[in-house]
């Protein structure tokens, strides 16, 4: 806002060392993406907890059992973990195509196409050591979600067709060929009232961490988020969509391949994606069925936007919204509130999110003086 | 003091700013800053880039609220809190970038900037009032044309005119020509200054160029790094003393003479089409070739082609048909090319054409070799240091105004912007330039620079390409001129040989 102030502060040609200006002027922006955040999920609370009231429960024992739900014993945290796994990646799928300035928000689409390609590839290599059908799953997984999303890329940068709609629009053409499949050529006749694929066998399963209960999924989440903060912060890659995200126009006239940056921005995210649903295949279902579509893509989204798109930020937000649907269980059996509440907290918070945006930078304690 | 007394309610009124502090933290963007314009006077408001003008008449309009100081409008103390109180004093303040709705008329405009717009519009008597306004105006905009349609020179006019649409007697202006032609700029100075004799008007005028200051202002003042450096009678002053007293000990940027001769063709143009955004022909078919050590400038009054002409030799813009070629080779304008023919670009506005406002000086300045060593560890990894390291040589040598290399680009003033960009395009070795308007609203200092490395890039035998609405700048640098008009190039000419008035009749397409 005082482009005059900050450049007659300093001596031509020098560069003066940041003056010290105390400890709100230096780290303003960064408590910024923490408080606004933070303040938009308290508020969201603050509604479910009104919302609840009119149930005539007590919010205060709301908020109790949430927290006991998710984080209150072992076994709630391995719980939260378990529901965070998938979250991770499929945060993911709308994180790295942000990088660009793109909204994908179409994880959920490419979680089970992922889950419908690791659960074939699985099926057709039957017999194989259990390591080389697990690394078949995986690349399936990964291919199947990148081709998925990486048809939105597509479509918008050679035919202008808005991500937004057709990553979202291409989740219901997810669920159909998936139902297609599963109640067709791919049904186990054994599976009578919920059609399914064959079991992938359960020496293919990816098993959990020793010592807990959690699955390796949360391993493949953990590094694919550290991977993808390296890849965009750290790499020339990474650089390179910084630069088309920022302004197209510059990274045009520097010709930085943009075609190219789309595609492979979009066909990662929905590896991300992919690979959530090939971990809820190999880890939990053991195979391919309609309980897929459980919504992780969706809420990745909001995981996403809560952790403004830093692949870092991702990996806390995820524990944080594992830890609100693993606490919808709780909710149910001693409050006696439908399983289906914590759905309506994730909605109300999305709204305080998304509204919270208009906030940062105007938050007058935080600008310090200048 | 006159205490209790509003401003007349037409006719010019004067305004003073009283021992004007600002402070931003511990910075100092004004001290004590004294401004006297008086009533019915054309006042010019001099000063390099961060000088503190724009903060001065911020604080004249109450964008800011000075630290110390009074404003005092028409002879009588005023606080004005904000924009709003401004405008009811009858301040109004033309801004460099337009802001008129470009796809709604000149009277729709025109209305809705009024503060009691009647939630139902009578078309028929607002058009007749508009009308009968426009009869006492000395400009002539059409009504009934839509923004998008009309030039540049007949927006900034509707700019104007919806000040004194407005009823507003003390009007500034800020770097209101930028954007103009010299015949349209002395045009609309003309009427205005006609306006001010006749005393329905006082202007204050944030400007740089010293021949607008020369024809039209009666007075001046001239701020250096927040402070006042002079202040005077126009009539009593020269263009020298100006700049003297406005760049102080600072030295200018020597341009270097004019060396060597005109080589091999470096650029070439064949047929080259594109359209606009609408779809419409912007560019027809225009061939042209750029050789090696020589400067081609291509004049043209606003709109003509030129920005979709650049657009396709930047990568920017598709080209419909034709062909470019550079050192012979076709030229689609990839990273590929653009290197190996050391291509160098620089577009007008930097920050929304070449820049990424949210990086950092530094990763602006990397733009063009992130990817290659020493930036970049085995084509892949990215190496901080490097970025850092260069960005402070640059930084020093182009004397980039920022506070440390990491500060995001957007933070710096326009001027600043522009240095990076010179010294990320020109830093290594060039063969071939394009540069459309790179002085574009700058300061004395940094076009005197941005010049001086442009004939400079010409000496070391590159072979440029300078688009500029400036007349001035493109007599001055280039070797040939050539003149677009309707998308073609309807005039060229060796520079020493051009006949100003024939390139003029050009411009205007006669």
């Amino acid at each position: 806002m005082t482009t005059e102030a900050v450049d007659s502060t300093e001596a031509v040609g020098t560069v003066a060392p940041a003056a010290d200006a105390g400890f709100l002027q230096r780290h303003g922006g960064t408590i910024e993406y923490v408080l606004i955040p933070g303040a938009a999920l308290a508020g969201a609370l603050v509604v479910f907890g009104i919302f609840v009231a009119m149930f005539g429960k007590n919010p205060l024992d709301l908020y109790f059992y949430m927290y006991y739900g998710a984080f209150g014993t072992w076994f709630s945290w391995q719980n939260t973990l378990t529901r965070a796994a998938p979250l991770i990646l499929t945060a993911l799928c709308t994180a790295l195509p942000a990088q660009l300035g793109m909204v994908i928000i179409g994880g959920e689409g490419a979680l089970l196409i992922g889950a419908l390609s690791a659960t074939s590839a699985a099926l057709a290599l039957q017999g194989l050591p259990p390591l080389i059908v697990q690394i078949a799953m995986v690349v399936a997984g990964v291919i199947g979600g990148g081709l998925w999303v990486m048809l939105s890329g597509a479509l918008r940068q050679y035919r202008g067709v808005n991500e937004t709609i057709s990553s979202l629009l291409l989740v219901y053409i997810a669920l159909a060929v998936l139902n297609h499949l599963v109640e067709g050529a791919m049904r186990d006749p054994a599976s009578l009232n919920k059609p399914s694929t064959r079991e992938i066998g359960a020496a293919n399963m990816i098993g959990t961490i020793p010592g807990t209960d959690v699955h390796w999924g949360l391993v493949f989440g953990l590094i694919a988020a550290i991977a993808a903060y390296i890849l965009i912060y750290h790499t020339v890659f990474g650089f390179a969509a910084r630069v088309a995200g920022g302004n197209i126009r510059a990274a045009k006239i520097v010709g930085l391949g943009v075609s190219k940056l789309i595609l492979t921005i979009c066909f990662l995210a929905g590896g991300a994606a992919g690979l959530a649903g090939m971990v809820e295949v190999a880890a939990v279902q053991g195979r391919t069925n309609a309980n897929l579509a459980a919504g992780y893509g969706f809420t990745g989204i909001l995981v996403a936007f809560l952790a403004r798109h830093n692949p870092l930020a991702i990996i806390p937000v995820a524990i944080l919204l594992g830890g609100i649907s693993a606490s919808g269980g709780l909710l149910q059996r001693r409050l006696g509130l439908p399983d289906a509440s914590v759905l309506v907290l994730q909605g109300i918070i999305f709204v305080f999110v998304l509204a919270s945006d208009a906030l940062y930078g105007r938050i007058g304690f935080l600008k310090g003086k200048s | 003091m006159i205490i209790g007394e509003m401003p007349p309610p037409s006719g010019a009124f004067g305004v003073d700013a009283i021992a004007m502090t600002m402070r931003f933290g511990d910075f100092v963007a004004l001290d004590n800053v004294e401004l006297k314009v008086r009533p019915g006077s054309f006042h010019a408001l001099l000063g390099e880039n961060g000088a503190g003008k724009s903060t001065l008449v911020k604080c004249i309009m109450g964008y800011y609220h000075a630290t110390e100081g009074d404003i005092l409008v028409g002879g009588r103390e005023q606080a004005v809190g904000n924009p709003k109180d401004a405008h009811a004093l009858g301040l109004g303040m033309v801004y460099q970038h337009f802001t008129l709705v470009p796809a709604m008329t000149v009277a729709e405009n025109l209305v809705l900037a009024r503060d009691d717009v009647p939630a139902v519009v009578n078309w028929s008597s607002e058009m007749k009032d508009l009308e009968a306004f426009l009869a006492r105006m000395p400009f002539k905009v059409p009504l009934s044309a839509r923004v998008s349609d009309i030039s540049a020179g007949e927006r900034q006019k509707c700019e104007i005119l919806k000040q004194l649409y407005l009823k507003r007697r003390f009007l500034i202006l800020d770097e209101p020509t930028s954007v103009l032609t010299p015949a349209e700029a002395d045009e609309v100075l003309g009427m205005l200054r006609d306006m001010v004799v006749k005393g329905e008007l006082t202007i204050l005028m944030i400007t740089h160029k010293f021949r607008e200051v020369m024809a039209f202002a009666d007075d001046v003042t001239i701020l250096r790094r927040g402070k006042l450096a002079g202040a005077g009678r126009v009539a009593e002053l020269t263009p020298d003393a100006m700049a003297r007293t406005m760049i102080g000990a600072e030295e200018l940027t020597v341009q270097p003479p004019r060396t060597g001769e005109a080589g091999t063709a470096r650029l070439e143009l064949e047929r080259v089409r594109a359209l606009d955004d609408a779809g419409a022909i912007a560019v027809h078919n225009v061939s042209l070739t750029v050789r090696a050590g020589e400067i081609v400038g291509i004049a043209g009054v606003s709109g003509n082609g030129q920005r979709q002409l650049v657009e396709v030799l930047a990568g920017q813009r598709e080209a419909e048909g034709g062909e470019i070629r550079v050192a012979g080779d076709p030229y689609h304008a990839s990273r590929e090319e653009m290197r190996r023919h050391k291509m160098s670009l620089l577009p007008e506005e930097p920050l929304k054409n070449a820049c990424v406002g949210g990086m950092s000086v530094a990763d602006n300045i990397a733009f063009r070799e992130f990817d290659r060593a020493p930036f970049a560890s085995g084509g892949w990894w990215l190496n901080r240091g490097a970025f850092r390291d260069d960005a402070k040589k640059k930084i020093a040598q182009y004397k980039i105004k920022t506070r440390t290399p990491d500060t995001p680009i957007s933070a710096l003033s326009g001027g600043n912007v522009q240095r990076a960009v010179l010294a990320r395009e020109l830093g290594g070795d060039v063969e071939v330039l394009i540069a459309a308007n790179p002085c574009f609203g700058l300061d004395f200092a940094a076009v005197a620079q941005i010049h001086a490395e442009i004939m400079a890039a010409r000496n070391r035998g590159a072979a440029v390409l300078l688009v500029s609405e400036d007349l001035d700048e493109l007599l001055e640098l280039s070797d040939r001129l050539v003149v677009m008009f309707h998308g073609e190039f309807v005039y060229e000419a060796r520079t020493s040989e051009a006949d100003l008035t024939v390139v003029g009749r050009h411009m205007a397409g006669h």
